[in-house]
């Protein structure tokens, strides 16, 4: 048997290379009309008028009236309408929409509406939590009576704009009386199910497909689902084909993002500088719905010792809502907010007990047996401390660690350690996905792959293809995985959560196992659903148990070196070890840790979103920087296997592991550059100057 | 309304529309060459890009009436040249495609510099492809699918 890791080319690289793949704006129908969206131009009030302009022959207005179903887009709480009714709640909330066949006169109409508000004063404080969680591990905070020393830190996380290159857009027509939607997202049944609801119809008038996508990281995981209801309500009520494109500024101003956070840290620590327990206390900014806050805050806190054993832990979060713009999904969800902090916190008890950072680290580096935040277990091997070793050696650590020591250096070089908890947490997969693949084989002797994950980059057509090949022993090109379809494929959940190849994965090498055993019958279909493996407990309301089934592990390093007059970071380089159990294509994984190591550095010191009164100050690509090729260094990535029983030839998850870590390596970097210490991402140029100036 | 001709992928073309259009919307619209992306609309993030005369331009940023008698190569044109199997063999071989989105414009791009400057150093195809933004792959794949496009290519450039 061949090694499944050996890299193949990708299923859909020619094509989209020649600019024949086909993303939703490159679809087109006969009579397509064009649907754009009126907006509040204030983030909080009473909708008191709309008035609309005379709306010439074919031209219509789609609201809240014309929802058959239930206004609310169903995410987790009934709390987003898909058009308001009466207040709004953040400054460019979608009000209505106006279709019609020409965009210009569209835009025309869209910008003659008056809407008379009522004002209210909006809030932008975080003083309205909608969530609370707390959970505790040992004996909580009543060990900080023990300690012989306290030590406290405060950190701060901004936005951050997942910035896919290909802006969100559905199309959607009517077929009798299915409405089917073509759109740029990862989840197609969360589309499917929200629409729905949203026209009170029955599953088969309902239909969702995927084409290519440019790029989602989270971005396209729930905020979709607005989207197409709000079109899936024109279609019922226009009945033509119609087309919903964002442009960039749109895109930007609108769609969830990355949330800030602001995270408080204890430690108490004993006389032989050893942390007996942590209280923490994080808060996100859910913007103006819940969404998905709570479970982002949930990873954010289950993450809270990071790659370390901490045994005793008083930990707790809210979810804020403010009037601005939603927050939602983003690769590594709650996790690189955690991560930075407490990579930095560990940072800084080492140097206020004035003791060697790594050395610090490492005598509370997590082992396999040890007891996780929320008291499962690590049961799988953990090897950290050799890839660890393997990548001071690769990036010289030690050597250029000590040289930036210096006080006249301006360079610096960090490393961070993390884990990431794949799958949903918790009971999600058992209780709430239900996870459900097939497997086809067809007369012609071809085997059909009917899920429902998507494949926005990462390549999951190509390497679930390869697992099913590897398997039945196929050649690759008698495995078809085409584009999801909800009139084809079972639900197998979203594309979300690290969770693709390790669950949907793993269900589908279940499938195929079961159809090479049977592979002498002419044409069948072969269906698995998950189970959660008997030993994973978990209980959400109290935050015990295994929160994830499996984990995966890695080591960013990163090197900068700081310009002391403009304070401008400039990355050297940077090196990467992981442990994502067994790579399906170690190309492809190695394009993962490239571009997750990108968006997680960039997030700790380039990437800058913020608003002020409810208006975000950056709304394109000009004013919101994302690294070019110019800005990151080479990169190096080694893979260690450590295979984990239940993935598809060991494999556990990848896409978010890559990012979590970057921020932290970054500014301890960056820290160590400028002899200052960092509490809070982006470590802008004017931060630093402050830091060193004030600081 | 004003007459525009120019040569679109070796053929010479005519129409008649507003010359304020820009010629990412007629290539996508008028000609349906959709292998030109949208991605911001502004000239950042190079999606759009397309060979003006050899010379890479973003063509959300050229309105039509500037493109009269030039000579306009989309991907969809690059495409049926001995350049760009090289390229594409390169960017498959050294994993460069993640999403896509951005990958017509980095093919592009690639040409563009390479038609300058046949032997680029790394920091010269970085400065190359600077104008184009991609989010999927931190840039290295593509960077070393250009260093092998050369080493292929022998002269080709």
């Amino acid at each position: 048997m061949s090694d499944i890791s050996k890299s193949v080319r990708k299923t859909d690289a020619a094509e989209k290379i020649s600019g024949k793949a086909l993303y939703v704006d490159d679809i087109k129908l006969d009579h397509m009309h064009h649907a754009l969206t009126v907006r509040s131009s204030i983030p909080a009030g009473l909708i008191k008028n709309i008035v609309l302009p005379e709306l010439p022959d074919g031209y219509y207005s789609v609201g809240a009236d014309d929802v058959s179903g239930k206004n609310v887009v169903k995410i987790i709480f009934d709390d987003q309408p898909i058009f308001p009714t009466d207040k709004v709640t953040y400054l460019h909330e979608p009000i209505l929409l106006i279709v019609g066949p020409d965009k210009a006169k569209v835009k025309e109409l869209v910008d003659q509406v008056k809407i008379e508000y009522e004002e209210t004063k909006p809030v932008f404080d975080w003083v309205n939590s909608a969530i609370h969680y707390h959970f505790e591990k040992g004996d909580g905070n009543r060990v900080f009576r023990h300690a012989k020393k306290i030590i406290s830190y405060d950190y701060e996380t901004g936005y951050q704009e997942q910035a896919y290159i290909e802006p969100q857009g559905f199309i959607g027509y009517l077929d009798d009386d299915k409405v089917t939607l073509i759109g740029s997202i990862q989840c197609p049944y969360y589309v499917k199910n929200a629409v729905i609801q949203a026209l009170g119809v029955e599953e088969n008038q309902v239909r969702v497909i995927q084409p290519s996508i440019g790029g989602a990281f989270g971005g396209k995981e729930e905020f979709p689902s607005l989207m197409a209801c709000q079109l899936a309500v024109a279609i019922q009520k226009i009945k033509q084909p119609i087309s919903m494109m964002y442009d960039r500024e749109e895109d930007m101003l609108v769609t969830t993002k990355r949330h800030p956070s602001k995270i408080h840290f204890e430690a108490a620590v004993d006389k032989t500088n050893q942390i007996l327990g942590f209280q923490t206390h994080v808060g996100i900014d859910a913007g103006a719905n819940i969404g998905l806050s709570g479970v982002v805050l949930s990873r954010s806190l289950i993450a809270c010792t990071g790659a370390y054993t901490i045994p005793h832990l008083d930990v707790s979060g809210d979810v804020y809502l403010t009037n601005t713009v939603p927050n939602g999904a983003f690769r590594g969800f709650g996790a690189p907010q955690m991560y930075f902090a407490v990579e930095m916190f560990m940072e800084h008890i080492a140097k206020d007990l004035g003791i060697d950072p790594l050395t610090f680290r490492k005598r509370h580096l997590a082992k396999q047996g040890d007891k996780t935040s929320t008291n499962g277990t690590f049961r799988d091997p953990i090897i950290m401390e050799e890839m660890i070793e393997k990548a001071m050696e690769i990036s010289d650590y030690q050597t250029k660690y000590k040289e930036y020591q210096d006080p006249s250096s301006h360079k610096g070089i960090g490393m961070s350690w993390f884990f990431h908890g794949c799958g949903f947490t918790g009971s999600g997969e058992a209780n709430h996905i239900k996870a459900k693949v097939k497997l086809r084989k067809t007369k012609d002797g071809f085997v059909h792959i009917l899920v429902a994950a998507v494949d926005m980059g990462q390549g999951i057509r190509t390497t679930l293809r390869k697992v099913v090949a590897e398997i039945i022993e196929l050649p690759l090109e008698r495995i078809i995985f085409d584009f999801p379809d909800t009139d084809f494929v079972p639900d197998s959940g979203p594309t979300v959560a690290s969770r693709t190849m390790m669950i949907v994965g793993g269900l589908v090498a279940r499938a195929a196992k079961e159809m090479k055993e049977r592979f002498q019958e002419i044409e069948f279909t072969v269906q698995k659903q998950y189970e959660q493996p008997s030993y994973i407990k978990y209980d959400e309301a109290t935050f015990q148990g295994d929160a994830y089934p499996a984990y995966s592990w890695g080591i960013n390093i990163v090197e900068v070196d700081v310009d002391p007059v403009t304070y401008i970071t400039k990355v050297l380089g940077s090196w990467s070890v992981y442990d994502v159990g067994k790579a399906i294509d170690e190309r492809i994984v190695l394009g993962q840790a490239d571009g997750g190591l990108a968006q997680g550095i960039a997030y700790g010191y380039l990437e800058v979103m913020r608003h002020e009164n409810g208006v975000l100050k950056q709304k394109n690509m000009t004013d919101y920087i994302i690294p070019t090729a110019m800005d990151l260094g080479p990169m190096e990535t080694v893979l260690y296997e450590n295979p984990y029983a239940f993935g598809p030839y060991g494999a556990k998850g990848v896409g978010e592991l890559t990012l979590v870590g970057g921020a932290p390596a970054v500014t301890k970097a960056i820290e160590q550059a400028i002899k200052k210490r960092i509490m809070k991402i982006p470590a802008t140029p004017e931060y630093l100057m402050e830091l060193v100036n004030h600081g | 309304m004003a007459k525009i001709t120019f040569q679109l992928n070796g053929k010479p073309v005519q129409l008649d529309t507003n010359p304020n259009r820009r010629l990412l919307d007629v290539l996508r619209e008028d000609f349906s060459l959709t292998g030109v992306k949208e991605g911001c609309g502004e000239g950042e993030c190079g999606a759009c890009a397309v060979l003006m005369n050899h010379e890479i331009v973003n063509s959300c940023s050229v309105p039509i009436a500037n493109v009269i008698n030039k000579e306009i190569v989309t991907i969809e044109g690059f495409s049926q040249t001995h350049r760009y199997d090289i390229l594409r063999n390169a960017f498959e071989e050294e994993g460069a495609v993640q999403c896509g989105f951005c990958t017509p414009g980095m093919m592009i791009a690639s040409e563009s510099l390479l038609n300058k400057n046949a032997n680029p150093t790394e920091e010269e195809i970085k400065i190359g492809l600077s104008g184009n933004l991609c989010r999927c792959t931190g840039y290295n794949m593509i960077i070393k699918a250009i260093q092998r496009a050369v080493k292929d290519g022998d002269g080709t450039w």
